[in-house]
């Protein structure tokens, strides 16, 4: 059996932000630095792994009419686990996320994979779907969070960009305007990559 | 009383939940192509975030630190009281008042994962639950309320935006959800000058 198209899937072409739009909260209120966003990405991915692995487990078990409960408890549990684990090992980091890693329970990708995914495939395959969906939510949230970084304090994870050179940081980028805007902006590129590829194959641009 | 104004007036204009805090983002984006359905939502959700505010502090000071649960069991158990929550909502006012479910009906279930409710509960849970239970309960019910008014005007705000937005001629790449973030990111720069008010 090959894995290789379910992990890829959710890169580019099922990409949970850009293309998907789920997630929006997160993604927005923790790239304001890179290594918050790595550690928000790969929080989420540990439980987008896990809940679909015990889902697609008692996937049989789980009457029609009660899933979306059970799921999220199954969900809470693991956020739970993230959160006792970087109290533990990263408290600083922890702190900087603040109230956005217990809410990743509401995070709508892990609800998503679950309902759409998870219940309806086995194990093998949720696992790789739950990992190729949270690497490709990490990167996303690496690619705004990049972004928000060097121009909103010239920096990338802490370290100077322009080294020694007179540059004037927008601070707006780190802020809660500059979330919205460079967010917007990407979503606007990656459609306009999308209809020019689109386009070129021959069909009616702008549709 | 003065804290309390002080605290409404945090929560509509300085934190507000979807401009500054980035909470709720989903039904903001969602919901607000139309001006009704948007008064709808946010009517909703401002009676569910009080109500969940009261009782997940209820519980949070009489079950959960009693019994010393509260370092693990905070999330499980408030995501489920807002989900049970929503739904007996929705089970009463069916029975009670079905013009108002007839209005509200489709948004109810929605809200059980709007993040910015899940949010709320947790924002300042640490501080309040320090105080007297009364005290407390009062805060905590009072920063939901304000902050699901907070919401709603953000998100009413947004469709007038966005009903008129529909008919700007813009480029084909923009259209739909990167402009709404680009109207949003807007709204959130004059939002910003509210900021040391409070």
């Amino acid at each position: 059996m090959n894995f290789l198209p379910q992990l890829i899937n959710g890169f580019i072409r099922e990409n949970p932000v850009f293309v998907l739009v789920l997630g929006m909260c997160p993604t927005l209120a923790t790239t304001s630095s890179l290594e918050k966003a790595i550690g928000m990405g790969l929080a989420t991915t540990f439980v987008l792994v896990g809940s679909n692995l015990i889902i697609s487990l008692i996937k049989k078990f789980i009457p029609d009419e009660v899933r979306i409960p059970i799921f999220i408890v199954v969900i809470a549990t693991f956020v739970t686990l993230v959160k006792l684990i970087m109290a533990a090992y990263f408290p600083d980091l922890k702190a900087a996320l603040g109230i956005f890693l217990p809410l990743i329970v509401v995070n709508c990708i892990i609800m998503a994979r679950a309902e759409a995914f998870a219940s309806k495939n086995g194990i093998l395959a949720s696992t790789a779907d739950g990992f190729g969906m949270g690497i490709g939510f990490t990167l996303s949230l690496s690619l705004l969070g990049s972004i928000r970084e060097i121009l909103g304090s010239g920096s990338l994870l802490g370290i100077p960009f322009f080294e020694g050179v007179d540059v004037y940081t927008q601070t707006i980028f780190i802020l809660a305007p500059g979330g919205f805007l460079t967010l917007g902006l990407l979503m606007g590129f990656f459609n306009y990559l999308a209809l020019r590829k689109y386009a070129k194959a021959g069909g009616n641009a702008g549709k | 009383m003065r804290e309390y104004l002080a605290l409404l007036f945090g929560m509509v204009f300085v934190q507000n939940f979807v401009l500054n805090q980035f909470l709720g983002i989903c039904p903001f984006i969602g919901v607000s192509k139309k001006r009704d359905s948007a008064i709808g939502m946010g009517i909703a959700v401002i009676f569910v975030m009080g109500l969940s505010c009261f009782i997940t502090m209820l519980v949070y000071k009489l079950v959960l630190v009693p019994f010393r649960l509260e370092e693990y069991l905070d999330i499980i158990s408030f995501i489920l009281i807002i989900a049970a929550l929503v739904q007996f909502v929705e089970i009463v006012m069916k029975k009670t008042a079905p013009d108002l479910y007839q209005a509200l009906g489709i948004y109810l279930p929605l809200i059980s994962t709007n993040c910015a409710v899940l949010g709320s509960t947790q924002m300042r849970l640490l501080d309040y639950a320090a105080l007297p239970l009364p005290e407390a309960l009062l805060k905590n019910t009072a920063l939901g309320v304000f902050g699901g008014v907070g919401f709603t005007l953000a998100l009413f705000l947004m469709s007038c935006i966005r009903e008129r937005l529909e008919l700007a001629p813009l480029p084909p790449a923009l259209r739909g959800i990167p402009i709404a973030f680009l109207a949003a990111a807007g709204m959130a720069l004059s939002f910003f000058g509210f900021t040391g008010i409070v």
